[in-house]
């Protein structure tokens, strides 16, 4: 006898074992590499903030134990995540910040010196910005340099970080990126609010 | 049958030169585009679509006689979509680096028009071993080209091969610069329509 493949409850039921065969597949392989995938993301995650320390061009277990060397405790600011690291016996606080870009969300590690006011170095990262002009903030290692002695606060206490098409205050403020206008702003946004947070919860401490 | 009969051969050899998928059906043009910016993602990609073409060539091959005619669209698209997500989380736990500069391009394999075309056009109607040699020369195909271009755009636009520098320094102290263009997705449609045209004029003959 010859299946007829064309009548409906063979189609329900042959859609339907295949679904439930690819379900049960996929679900075994995201167990299977669930470990593996989480300890890649959590070594990203240190890469990035030895990144913001500048440090570079770290791989694997060499970042793993770099990491161990310099981030000294993982504390909390109004609720607020940071991490305290120490680089050549100077304390430095690294704070995590999140923000919008253009087409998703952009954060941040900035790591800001003990008078808690210079910013000590900084690491962009992005979810979809697009390549060559926004996902310079994440790719330009020069561009992230430059932020590198900004003071956060103006000498008369004004919160003075920025990121602007027209440096007018070299002390505080960084150049956009050329024609990622809108994405230069969600960091500015970003870091002028989240470091703002950070350090007035840290001063009333 | 042998496994290497003429037929067979032809399976593979013809999507490396007269049927091949980006040169002579301009198949999987955006993808080509989007991560040959370095050579490695690029080779990385190649050899992503190359397993997942022959794969689900052959899966499908397999199961050709049992697909209901109405729905062998949907059933080819889970087929692909499932292979696809499992060397994309292979890739997440073994090339972390890698599966972020290729971020969406990975799960957009699932759109790639080479693999449809491969298994409406050739799985559902051969053997599994035709096929399976069929996805491996269409895979290859595309991963030619993916290098091809990946190459000449790391070189020119960042004076790397790999991440190894290949341009020396004194170069730069002569005053070169590298080609920013080159790492746009617009000089990639120029290179590959390059690539095209030199194929076109050496190395295609009409059947």
């Amino acid at each position: 006898m010859k299946l007829n493949t064309n009548s409906n409850s063979y189609i329900i039921i042959y859609s339907a074992i295949l679904v439930v065969i690819v379900a049960f597949l996929l679900a075994f392989v995201y167990q299977a590499l669930k470990p593996m995938q989480d300890a890649n993301v959590a070594l990203d995650i240190k890469k990035q903030i030895l990144y913001s320390l500048n440090i570079r061009g770290l791989d694997g277990a060499e970042a793993e134990a770099k990491y161990a060397e310099v981030v000294k405790d993982e504390k909390e600011a109004g609720n607020k995540l940071y991490y305290e690291c120490e680089i050549d016996g100077q304390k430095k606080y690294v704070f995590p910040l999140k923000g919008m870009g253009l087409w998703g969300g952009i954060s941040a590690f900035i790591s800001v010196d003990d008078d808690l006011n210079t910013i000590y170095g900084a690491y962009f990262n992005h979810e979809s910005e697009t390549a060559g002009l926004g996902a310079e903030i994440k790719d330009s290692q020069v561009w992230q340099e430059k932020f590198q002695g900004k003071k956060i606060y103006s000498d008369d206490g004004q919160l003075a970080i920025g990121v602007v098409k027209n440096v007018e205050n070299p002390a505080s403020e960084v150049d956009c990126v050329t024609g990622a206008t809108l994405t230069s702003n969600g960091v500015s946004d970003m870091l002028r609010e989240g470091l703002k947070q950070y350090i007035t919860n840290l001063k009333e401490d | 049958m042998a496994l290497f009969s003429k037929q067979n051969k032809e399976a593979f050899t013809n999507p490396l030169n007269l049927d091949h998928p980006i040169l002579g059906q301009v198949l999987g043009i955006c993808s080509a585009l989007a991560v040959t910016s370095q050579l490695k993602p690029a080779i990385v990609m190649g050899l992503a679509v190359t397993v997942i073409t022959a794969f689900a060539n052959v899966i499908i091959s397999i199961i050709r006689n049992t697909i209901p005619n109405r729905i062998r669209i949907v059933v080819q698209l889970v087929v692909v979509a499932a292979l696809v997500t499992i060397v994309s989380q292979i890739l997440k736990a073994f090339a972390y680096d890698v599966s972020v500069q290729l971020s969406v391009y990975v799960g957009l394999i699932i759109t790639n028009c080479i693999l449809m075309g491969r298994l409406e056009a050739f799985a559902m109607q051969n053997k599994p071993w035709p096929s399976f040699l069929d996805g491996v020369g269409n895979g290859l195909g595309y991963a030619m080209i993916l290098v091809i271009v990946g190459a000449v755009r790391e070189l020119l636009g960042r004076g790397s091969l790999l991440g190894f520098q290949i341009i020396p320094d004194a170069c730069y102290d002569f005053g070169y610069v590298n080609n920013g263009m080159m790492t746009m997705p617009a000089m990639a449609l120029i290179l590959v329509g390059c690539v095209i045209w030199v194929h076109r004029a050496y190395f295609y003959k009409e059947k």
